[in-house]
């Protein structure tokens, strides 16, 4: 019951690293694509949570909070890139 | 009866995030695209960390520890969706209506 | 009482930073709860410096039925959202929204925006450079009127109970 569950979970989230991959690809502004990225960073998030289950492991859980701070700070440094030219002022 | 409970939380946190990914394909413009990954990706990744959670503490320990990705995105999502806002807002990134004037426009 | 206050400037903020120790070890045991309450009581007053303005918090009852409202909201709005994304895109309506604000505080505002971000179909973008206007993204938005008014009684109203300004 649980493993299928955990399956059709880890099916979903893959097709939908597909899905944000897919815009990452077609942009067409780059906005669109940092959206896209920052998108893709939670799904895989997701996906390693996924993993830490199904392999009853708790390591996977640094990896997961690793992925979500420096993924906020690579999102947040790309939009004040946009928004002023540099990074740090 | 605790793995059914799980499972529930696992596909509807995975189903969640598909629909973020499925919103930012398919709609309109980026002001729009913005509200999917937002909003539905983060509770579905709230809920799968719930799952994980009920599933380590079922296991014996209680671990609570997942709580802190949760807090740290529930908190971290306005942040990166307000500032790409304000990004696409100062590229006059194209939208489907009328944009409204950008206050950080340097002269 | 003011030794008590010179050692815990922010006692909110030590009590979470003590928190957000033992969730990060995921242990209750003794030497961890010693070494967060050091953490605890060291770093308020390391960044002390840095802080601006302080608020306090005038209803914490209030405040954590807000929090369970907010967490309400944000699961039904995202079924909104998931059917609106699902559904033909003919019926989006998509608008900006000019929200008039109540309140000055910084911090105030924040919450506010943060809450208007994750809640139905609704992120907010700027504020302008006075403070007197937020500027909100809605989804799906057929009457503006409307929308402001439910974000100013079912958000901004608690929040400026909660702080008091």
């Amino acid at each position: 019951m649980l493993a299928n569950a955990i399956l059709i979970a880890m099916a979903l989230i893959i097709l939908a690293l597909v899905l944000n991959i897919w815009r990452v690809v077609i942009g067409p502004d780059i906005t669109d694509r940092i959206l896209a990225l920052d998108t893709l960073y939670i799904n895989a998030i997701a996906l390693l949570v996924l993993l830490g289950i199904h392999m009853t492991s708790a390591a996977y859980f640094e990896a997961a909070l690793l992925i979500a701070m420096i993924g906020f700070i690579g999102t947040t440094a790309l939009c004040k890139y946009l928004l002023r030219g540099d990074i740090i002022e | 009866m605790l793995d059914i409970i799980i499972s529930i939380f696992l596909i509807l946190g995975a189903g969640f995030a598909l629909v973020g990914s499925i919103g930012l394909l398919r709609l309109p413009d980026f002001y729009t695209r913005l509200h999917g990954p937002t909003k539905a990706t983060t509770l579905g990744l709230g809920a799968l960390l719930i799952a994980s959670m009920i599933y380590f503490s079922s296991r014996g320990e209680v671990s609570l520890h997942e709580l802190l990705v949760t807090l740290f995105l529930f908190m971290t999502a306005p942040v990166s969706a307000h500032l790409l806002a304000k990004a696409a807002l100062h590229l006059r990134i194209r939208s489907e209506v009328d944009l409204p004037k950008d206050e950080q426009s340097k002269p | 009482m003011s030794i008590v206050k010179r050692l815990l400037p922010h006692p909110i903020f030590s009590l979470v930073l003590l928190m957000v120790w033992l969730l990060l070890n995921n242990t209750l045991s003794a030497g961890h709860i010693l070494l967060g309450s050091i953490i605890a009581l060291v770093l308020p007053w390391a960044t002390a410096g840095f802080w601006a303005d302080r608020l306090h918090l005038h209803k914490p009852g209030l405040a954590l039925r807000f929090l369970l409202l907010v967490l309400w909201d944000i699961t039904v709005a995202n079924i909104q959202v998931a059917k609106l994304i699902l559904s033909p895109r003919s019926k989006l309506r998509p608008a900006f929204v000019h929200y008039p604000l109540d309140m000055d505080n910084d911090f105030a505002i924040t919450v506010l925006a943060a809450t208007i971000s994750l809640t139905p179909g609704t992120v907010s973008i700027d504020v302008s450079s006075d403070h007197r206007t937020l500027l909100v993204h809605g989804l799906d938005v057929g009457d503006e009127a409307a929308l402001i008014a439910e974000i100013k009684s079912r958000y901004e109203a608690p929040i400026k109970e909660i702080f008091g300004c």
